[in-house]
Order: C-alpha cells, then sequence, then structure tokens
C-alpha cells in the first residue's frame, strides 16, 4: 500500500474521536490502540494523538525473542501473532514511541496495525476516517504533502538510535528530525492528564 | 430571540450567515470572536484548516485560549464582555490608517457618520484598558483583517450570551461593513450556530414573536399571509408572547400556570436554575416531551416520550443557511412517538383538529413551503427532492426553478432600501462586573465530549470517562493568591448561588477570570451560579460574565454526592 498516516498535533482538537473509534475495527477485538494525551494541560490545551509509526526497521520486531511481530510486504508493522507471543513483554518496553501494550486480559501484545483489513483493501484506517480536522489523515504521500504548509519528518532520534517511520509527523516547515530525550525532569502533570491516561487505560488494557 | 438574529436583522434586515461555508478556504484573513469552534463545532475544522493550507490567517478573540484559539495567527485574549470596545478599537484603527472602504459605505450603507464619530473615542489604548487586549495587539489585528484582499468574520455564544449580546454583534458587523468585506466570495460574515437546527429554529415561528418565513408576529401583513395559509380568523392568532427566560419569571409570578416543553432540559440550561425550579414546582402543570428522562423532567407532571432525530424525517437548516434532509434510520421504540404527531395529538383533543390533520412530516413542510413564501427565509422552492438532488439548498429560494442563494448581500441588503445599516455603539459594562466581595469573572461554556445539556453524551460511558464532571479553570496566579492547587475542590460562589467544583490551575485563562463548563445538572450545574439578566433587544441571558469568588474548603465539609459525583446519568450509575 503506497498510502500512509501523517499526524499533525498542530490541528488536534483533543475530541478522542479516533479513540472511540480505533475500538470499533474488526481485528481490535473492542480495544483502542491509539492514545491521545495533553502535553501539559497547565501550560496549553495542545493534544498529541499517538498511532504506531511503523518503522523501517521496527524495534519492537527486532527485540521479540518469539519472531511474533511480523511486518507486510508494505511496510505496516503487525500485532503479535497469538501462537507465538510470549507474554515477555520486551516490546512494550522497548519501542521508542511507547506504542505496543500487552492485554492482560486476553495475554496478548497489542498494537496499531494500520487497521490492516480496512487500509489493506483501500478502506481509510478508522482514526483518520473519523478525524473531524486531519489531525489524523491517510493517503498518498504526493497527494497529502503538497496541500499542506508543514513539514512531513519520518526521521527520529532517540539518543543513539535514529529511527525512520512509515507513518509521518507534520511539523513546522524548519523541523528537520525530532529528537527527544535530554535529561530535563518532567514537571508534574495536572490532575487532567492523570484522568486521561487513566481513562485510556482502562479502555484498553 | 438569539442574539445574533437580532443583530442581523438590524443591521441586514435578514438574519442568516452571509456566506456558505466553502468560502472560508477563499479568505485571506478569519476574525472568530467568541467561539470555541474546535471543540464546540468540530466538522468546522475542516474549512477552516483548508483556508490555513491556502495561506490563511486567523485572528481569535476570546478569553481562554482554546484549542480554536492555540492555532490563532493573533489571539486577543480580552476580559469576557468587553467585545464592543475591542471591536471600536479595530473601527478607530482602520478608519486611522484608511483601510475603510469608503466607496462600499457611500453606496450600499446608512448611519455611518454617527459610528465614524463613535469609533473617534475608542483608539487602541482606551480599547485596550477596557478590554484587557495589549494596545498594539489591537492595531495589529485591525491592520491584519483590514489590509485583507478578503475576510471573513464569524462569532458564536461567547459574544452573544451577554446583556449587550446584540451590541457586541452590531459592533463586529460594523468592521465589515466598513471594510466592505461581504457579498464577494471568501469575504463575508457568518454566525456559528450551537447546534443542529440552530438556524432553522430561529426562522419559523420556533419563538414567541415569530411566525413562519421569518416573519413577526407584530406585523399586520405577515399575520394576514401566515392567517390566510392556515385559514385561520386573524383574532384568533395572539399578539408576541415572551422569551423563555420570562416564562419562568412569569410562572414564578403565577401568571403563565402550564408549560408544554419538547426536548428542553431547562435544569441545566437556563441561568440561575434554583430560581427555575422554584417556577416548575409552582406550575398547575408541566407535560415534558423528552426521548429521555433529564433533570428538567424531573418535575413534570406528564413525560411523554418523544423520538430521536433519526427516528423520524424532515428538514433542517444548518449554520450556512443551507436546507438538509434528514432520513430515518428507525422507529422510536416502544411507546415513544414522533415529537410532531405527540402535537398533533395534543392539538386535537384540544379542538384544533382542523388546523393539525397532517399524516406526516412531508405534508407538513409543503405546509411551510407555502406559509414562509414570500418571507425571508422563503421555502418556497425548497422541495425534498431538490435537497437530495443539490445537497442541501440554500435558502431564499422563491421558485421551484430557483437554484438558491448561497452567498446573500451580493447586490443587495434585506432593508427597504437594499443598504445594511451600521450602528454606533457605546461600549457597556456586563450587567455584573467584579467588586470586592466578588473579585472574578465567571465565565462558562462547553467541552468537547458533551453536547448540550448533556442529556444524551452523559448516558455514552466513553464520553462520561473522557469529561465526568465539571471544573473550574483559574490561573496559576489566581490560585496561588488564593491558595489553592490543582485538583483541589473549591466552593465558587456568586450572588445567585454556590457550586464545589474541582480546580483546573491552567495558564490558559485570563487572570481575572474563571471558566465553568456547563453540561451538568443540579449540585454540578454552573448554572446555579450564573446571571439571569437579560439583553434588552434578544432577551438572552448572561450566561457569559458574572462575578463570583472563590472559597477554600475543608475537606469535612465535601459534599457527599456518591456516584452522582462523577456526572453520570442515572442509567449509566446502573450499568457501570
Amino acid at each position: 500500500m503506497e498510502e500512509t498516516m501523517f499526524i499533525d498535533p498542530q490541528r488536534c482538537i483533543g475530541c478522542r474521536a479516533c479513540v472511540a473509534a480505533c475500538r470499533e475495527c474488526a481485528t481490535h477485538k473492542g480495544y483502542s490502540m491509539i492514545f491521545v494525551d495533553y502535553i501539559d494541560r497547565s501550560e496549553t490545551t495542545a493534544t498529541m494523538p499517538t498511532v504506531c509509526m511503523h518503522c523501517k526497521e521496527p524495534t519492537c520486531a527486532l527485540v521479540c525473542p518469539a519472531d511474533a511481530i511480523k511486518v507486510s510486504e508494505d511496510g505496516v508493522v503487525m500485532s503479535a501473532l497469538k501462537p507465538r507471543c510470549l507474554d515477555c513483554r520486551n516490546c512494550v518496553n522497548a519501542c521508542p514511541f511507547g506504542v505496543p501494550k500487552y492485554n492482560t486480559q486476553i495475554h496478548l501484545q497489542m498494537k496499531c496495525d494500520m487497521c490492516y483489513d480496512r487500509s489493506s483493501e483501500g478502506l481509510k484506517p478508522m482514526c483518520a476516517s473519523v478525524c473531524p480536522t486531519g489531525a489524523i489523515t491517510f493517503g498518498k504521500y504526493e497527494q497529502i504533502v503538497p496541500l499542506r504548509r508543514t513539514k512531513p519528518v519520518n526521521v527520529h532520534v532517540f539518543g543513539n538510535q535514529k529511527v525512520e517511520t512509515k507513518v509521518y509527523l507534520m511539523l513546522p516547515t524548519d523541523a528537520a528530525e525530532v529528537q527527544v530525550g535530554g535529561t530535563e525532569t518532567a514537571a508534574p502533570e495536572s490532575w487532567i492528564d492523570t484522568q486521561v491516561e487513566h481513562s485510556d487505560k482502562s479502555n484498553e488494557f | 430571540m438569539v442574539s445574533a438574529a437580532a443583530g442581523n436583522n438590524k443591521a441586514f434586515g435578514i438574519d442568516r450567515a452571509a456566506n456558505p461555508w466553502s468560502d472560508i478556504p477563499l479568505a485571506e484573513v478569519l476574525l472568530i470572536a467568541g467561539s470555541n469552534c474546535a471543540e464546540t463545532f468540530p466538522v468546522l475544522n475542516k474549512f477552516l484548516w483548508q483556508q490555513r493550507d491556502n495561506g490563511g490567517r486567523w485572528i481569535i478573540v476570546d478569553p481562554r485560549e482554546t484549542p480554536t484559539a492555540r492555532q490563532g495567527d493573533l489571539h486577543l485574549q480580552l476580559k469576557p464582555g468587553t467585545d464592543v470596545a475591542l471591536a471600536n478599537g479595530m473601527l478607530h484603527v482602520l478608519i486611522e490608517e484608511n483601510l475603510i472602504d469608503q466607496a462600499f459605505i457611500d453606496s450600499r450603507t446608512n448611519d455611518w457618520q454617527a459610528t465614524r464619530a463613535l469609533a473617534d473615542d475608542y483608539p487602541p489604548d482606551v480599547a485596550s484598558q477596557i478590554s484587557g487586549v495589549p494596545a498594539p495587539k489591537i492595531v495589529e489585528a485591525a491592520r491584519l483583517y483590514g489590509r485583507a484582499k478578503t475576510a471573513m468574520v464569524m462569532h458564536a455564544r461567547g459574544i452573544e450570551h451577554h446583556t449587550n449580546g446584540v451590541n457586541n454583534v452590531l459592533s463586529y458587523i460594523n468592521l465589515v461593513l466598513a471594510t466592505g468585506k461581504i457579498g464577494k466570495p471568501g469575504s463575508g460574515y457568518g454566525t456559528i450556530t450551537g447546534q443542529g437546527n440552530g438556524q432553522g429554529g430561529r426562522e419559523h415561528g420556533q419563538k414567541a414573536d415569530q411566525l413562519p418565513g421569518q416573519r413577526s408576529i407584530l406585523n399586520p401583513e405577515h399575520r394576514k399571509h401566515v392567517c390566510q395559509v392556515w385559514d385561520l380568523p386573524e383574532s384568533e392568532l395572539p399578539q408576541a408572547g415572551v422569551s423563555v427566560v420570562e416564562m419562568f419569571t412569569k410562572m414564578r409570578e403565577g401568571e403563565i400556570r402550564g408549560l408544554l416543553s419538547i426536548c428542553n432540559n431547562v435544569m441545566v440550561s437556563l441561568p440561575d436554575i434554583n430560581d427555575i425550579r422554584r417556577s416548575l414546582e409552582g406550575l398547575d402543570f408541566y407535560v415534558c416531551i423528552d426521548f429521555f428522562m433529564s433533570e428538567g423532567s424531573r418535575y413534570a407532571d406528564v413525560v411523554l416520550p418523544g423520538s430521536a432525530w433519526s427516528e423520524d424525517e424532515g428538514v433542517t437548516c444548518n449554520s450556512e443557511g443551507r436546507v438538509v434532509k434528514i432520513n430515518k434510520a428507525n422507529n422510536p421504540p416502544g411507546e415513544a412517538r414522533a415529537d410532531w404527531w405527540i402535537v398533533q395529538e395534543i392539538a386535537q383533543r384540544m379542538g384544533r383538529e382542523k388546523y393539525f390533520s397532517f399524516a406526516s412530516p412531508r405534508e407538513i413542510f409543503e405546509e411551510l413551503r407555502i406559509a414562509s413564501r414570500g418571507g425571508n427565509a422563503d421555502y418556497y422552492g425548497i422541495t425534498w427532492e431538490k435537497i437530495e438532488k443539490n445537497n442541501g439548498i440554500f435558502w431564499p429560494c422563491p421558485t421551484e426553478d430557483h437554484p438558491g442563494t448561497p452567498r446573500l448581500f451580493e447586490e443587495r441588503f434585506y432593508h427597504g432600501d437594499g443598504k445594511a445599516k451600521f450602528h454606533a455603539i457605546p461600549y457597556n459594562p456586563p450587567n455584573e462586573v467584579p467588586d470586592e466581595e466578588f473579585p472574578l469573572i465567571l465565565t462558562s461554556g462547553r467541552v468537547v465530549y458533551q453536547y448540550l445539556s448533556g442529556n444524551q453524551t452523559r448516558r455514552i460511558g466513553f464520553l462520561v470517562e473522557q469529561c465526568p464532571e465539571p471544573y473550574v479553570e483559574v490561573h496559576p496566579e489566581t490560585a496561588a493568591k488564593l491558595q489553592i492547587v490543582d485538583g483541589e475542590r473549591v466552593r465558587v460562589i456568586s450572588r445567585r448561588g454556590e457550586g464545589v467544583f474541582p480546580v483546573l490551575v491552567v495558564r490558559t485563562i485570563r487572570r481575572d477570570t474563571i471558566f465553568i463548563p456547563y453540561h451538568w445538572g443540579e449540585q454540578l450545574a454552573v448554572n446555579q451560579l450564573t446571571n439571569p439578566a437579560l439583553d434588552p433587544t434578544s432577551k438572552i441571558p448572561e450566561f457569559k460574565a458574572c462575578a463570583a469568588r472563590i472559597e477554600k474548603i475543608h475537606s469535612r465539609q465535601l459534599p457527599i454526592l456518591g456516584r452522582q459525583r462523577k456526572g453520570a446519568s442515572a442509567s449509566e450509575v446502573k450499568r457501570g
């Protein structure tokens, strides 16, 4: 599939329609696998949707001792195969984006698979089909990027690790790559961040 | 009436958004006042971002840094209720820097001189003093709007729910008229309505002073036309009634003894609900038609189960003035019936079957077409087939071969002489301003997860989880002064009532302002505190600015609300 996802946090209004819709994808077993977080509600209303970035060399698959995480020919990183998944949670700890979650109820690692049952047949993933603002867009690079005044970035640097992804972040035009990490300690979270995080968890696993 | 409608009628002689939303992407600049449309009208954002993708800029006027304001190129964070001063200040700059369109003013408007003279009194530093917006930002906003080749002004409840609501609307319309930015592709003006059919409800007699086609019940010619259509002796057509807040005052005074309400949860949505409760309790008879029980329907003597939007068919008019068709997806369950059927059955039992003998919504619409014919909101040329084929039809549409009117005012306005009217509006403060006893400005609004009185959305587990209860937004510096911290429950008090809310300490609100979302009832309602003072013209109450104070409470004083604290409705609690 030539289509991929474009995530533009500027446009996100925090409505979490994507979180509700994700549960309804036929292969998601009623669990949502997208996250929407306040960046820091005490400072700003900004929110950020997180889907699987579908790395070209997915760390989750590399660290899996059972080779349970497969990548499709078109570069979509799948949830763990149930017969193989060892419950070891290596992938949960290793993913630089914090995407895979371990579902204790059904003993399976689950993660965003770009709604493969839909997207492999030309339908948009659930999240992109409901997003009212275009914060989550699904389409071909040549069709989406020329329409936007943002720069698509798919190289992310985590300390010494450089990760190239199938999914693009739409950033201000002067951005080159995304640098994550550093030593500054995080500010204490507002209670509303925690509330949402909690509801995310109860929603999912 | 709503403030936007009153303002539009005064300035343009008609009440409708001037442009279709397909014009938004063509505007170089959008001036959006008092609208957190990111959270309150999510589908509108598609158009806003198309405009941004075309290189467009946004000026956002809002006391809070909402998700809309966050992305604004210019955010004018004004003090609630000071829009007139801000708009007059912008007009002053437009005149000073000759960014006005004198040819347009001369040929297409009236009463410019008085408005121009008034603007002299509002140089940016005066406007800044009143509104709290830094003067350079007012100048920058005026330049951005004035220099743009195309621009649109849009507004919503933030400027309308004030005792100066109509004046707020008119002062922004002055900017539109002075620059001649209206009636052209990408240039115009519009209200962002607050609910499905928010526009349609303003057109055909839902309010007690209206008749179909945006006609007035006080106008003898209008009365004659509609009485002819209805085959009703004119003596039987009442004179104008009163607005909704006034109705509840009259109930307390004993003048109104009975109430029939349809889908109206007044115990959440009207100001000062403690007084509203007294009004409902004092009624002789209250019949409530709704599709869920609500805080308001608890006071009813009889509750008749009505229909949800998907259980009936018919047309609504959306924010653009486009008439669209709602199709029926299911039958109302159990004993529930279509609202129009219930109203008709009641009318027949009151001996008025002659006027209420419709067999279907389509028959009602056919009558509306004729009744609205020749009025401002002329639906005569609109048919269900035409709506289906064209993806909706913009009124006015006077004949069946008329394509509808997406953009208004291209050639003329709707006053008798075809011209628009300026209104010279001096600034007046809100009905209640902060003082020593109540030093903060309380404003109310919505969150993205809940809809209106919450009677539908508070039943959906997912949405309840996202925002289970109201909170009070307080600036960190104000919180420090009050010695309160994030998450702490505090008592918020106004002259009318009080409530206990958790504090959300955020830098996204003004230091002198606090905000509480309004979707909950009973002890969780911000409308225990809000001010029922009315705009003299539109009779809209001042939801958006009243004086309040915050008191720290000790934990043993916390009211124990049990599971209700979560804001869940009764049915949700049972399931949970």
